[in-house]
């Protein structure tokens, strides 16, 4: 599904963001990317969304080359991911109902299926109740759970969350938890990049850690390690 | 594409525009200014033009033959001068048309004085003429000269400083307004696509999560531009309907108030101005608009 060779990523001189880092990950799968601040995490997940160029090495998912990716082929290529961001990143001005119905808009969906599917996704985060809400009038667990209805809601073979508790209290980051865990068991490949210890521990699922840069562990049923 | 996409991209120009009442207000508001200036400056450019034109067209030049010429010489004379390319028209005179002329404009009414020639042969005998008018009053010279060449010519009459100081005239208006002109524009369009980038600026985290999502540009500037076009509408419509309505009334206060300049001003009809202001006027709008927001997305775009 992922698969990461050698690659590195620099801002500028010193430091780099990312230091030859190469990763396997399988269809299906759920992985924690776990790391203090500055561990490079949030790179990784800039340069799967294409969002940013690796400065070395190769990025291929669901095997296609990232760095072969035309810029008008680019929206194509995330229409096949699902995102979900620390801070929601909802458009304001609009109601949860169109929020989702968005990333159907997107991909030119048809207006009846976009109505059947909305609903669906709405139901299955837990917010058919409050579809005409608009993002201020929600709380931030909801918020999150919005966002990750419009992640799913086209089906994407790969989930790509950044810090998606982070801005939630533990019961809601746990419930936020379970969604993502209940997603991958339906068949999507799900990447969570967090520091929440307790969530980590808690799942029991493939933990990759890194620090400044580097992946300094890779393990199965893995638990949050102090990196120092 | 779909016929529910396109439908949504415009709905999503509209509520754009709702959404951002301030901003579209703002832009309507430069775009209303600058058009109604541009539009006032055209109107009264174009005025300016039709009466020097009405004015050129009242100038002639005046050619008189040789005593005795024969009427085929005349003739012959006149085919020359209407088959010269400068040339609009060319009257005829007779003797007796200018005696009549003479007659009725310096003794008009008083039978007295023209009973004093009445018995006698008709005093300008040798004042059979042609008028001759010009397309352009720029080419009197030229043309008085390859008249006073043709044989039978005895004398050619021109109104030398009237159709210099029209033509001088002429000139200066035509270098005068396609620089004002110039300046109008540019000062609008920087104006409004500076206003634009404003708009988009405010919304440019919701151009990021678009892109994210998978929205191709195309997808992402539509509603932009759509929104675009419809502020330019708005924004050259207004000003031209004001335009319309005070050129109506101020040629008409000008015509009762003024009425002794009538005779000197003739303004064209509404219709006339606003025949080539209306398509000028919305072309610059929607232009305006259009390429204003292609521009201003266009930035933020490479996410």
């Amino acid at each position: 599904m992922i698969d990461l060779n050698g690659v590195s990523k620099s801002y500028s001189k010193g430091q780099p963001a990312l230091d030859n880092v190469s990763l396997h990950v399988e269809r299906g799968e759920f992985v924690f990317i776990v790391g203090n601040s500055g561990s490079g995490k949030s790179t990784l997940i800039k340069l799967l969304l294409k969002e940013l160029e690796p400065t070395k090495g190769t990025i291929t998912v669901n095997g296609q080359r990232l760095d072969k990716l035309k810029h008008r082929k680019v929206a194509k290529y995330r229409r096949g991911l699902g995102v979900v961001f620390q801070d929601f990143r909802l458009l304001k001005d609009r109601n949860v109902y169109e929020n989702v119905a968005f990333a159907q808009r997107v991909i030119e969906r048809p207006t009846r299926v976009i109505k059947k599917r909305v609903p669906e996704m709405l139901t299955l985060v837990g917010l058919a109740e409050k579809y005409k809400s608009r993002p201020d009038q929600l709380s931030g667990g909801e918020q999150q759970r919005v966002a990750l209805a419009r992640a799913l809601v086209n089906r994407p073979s790969l989930l790509l969350a950044d810090e998606p508790t982070g801005n939630l209290d533990p019961k809601n980051s746990f419930e936020i938890m379970k969604l993502l865990e209940e997603i991958n068991e339906r068949g999507t490949t799900v990447l969570v990049v967090t520091h929440n210890r307790e969530i980590v521990n808690a799942f029991k699922k493939r933990v990759i850690t890194m620090k400044k840069g580097v992946i300094i562990s890779d393990e199965q049923e893995g638990a949050y390690q102090d990196e120092n | 594409m779909r016929i529910s996409t396109i439908a949504y991209i415009f709905k999503q120009g509209f509520k754009n525009i709702w959404r951002n009442i301030r901003f579209s207000l703002a832009s309507i508001a430069t775009m209303a200014a600058c058009i109604f200036l541009f539009g006032l400056f055209l109107a009264l450019v174009m005025n300016f033009r039709y009466m020097v034109h009405s004015a050129e067209e009242g100038v002639a030049v005046v050619v008189y033959f040789d005593e005795g010429a024969k009427q085929e010489q005349i003739d012959d004379i006149g085919a020359k001068i209407r088959k010269m390319t400068e040339v609009d028209h060319a009257d005829y005179i007779s003797a007796d048309q200018a005696w009549e002329e003479f007659r009725d404009d310096y003794l008009g009414g008083d039978e007295n004085l023209a009973e004093g020639f009445r018995d006698q042969d008709n005093p300008l005998a040798n004042s059979a003429s042609y008028q001759v008018y010009l397309k352009n009053v720029e080419d009197q010279d030229k043309v008085v000269a390859e008249i006073e060449k043709m044989d039978g010519v005895r004398d050619v009459s021109q109104s030398q400083s009237a159709a210099k100081t029209l033509s001088t005239f002429n000139k200066l208006i035509g270098y005068v307004s396609l620089a004002i002109v110039f300046i109008l524009l540019a000062v609008a369009f920087f104006l409004i696509s500076n206003t634009i980038t404003m708009g988009i600026s405010v919304r440019q985290e919701e151009i990021g999560i678009m892109k994210l999502i998978g929205a191709t540009d195309f997808f992402v500037r539509a509603p932009f531009v759509i929104e675009g076009i419809i502020l330019g509408t708005i924004g050259a419509a207004i000003p031209l309907g004001v335009l319309y309505g005070l050129y109506n009334q101020v040629i008409k206060y000008v015509m009762t108030k003024f009425h002794l300049l009538t005779g000197f001003l003739q303004f064209l009809d509404a219709w006339h101005v606003f025949r080539i202001l209306i398509p000028v006027g919305v072309g610059l709008g929607i232009g305006i608009g259009f390429i204003g927001s292609m521009i201003s997305v266009r930035k933020h775009l490479r996410v």
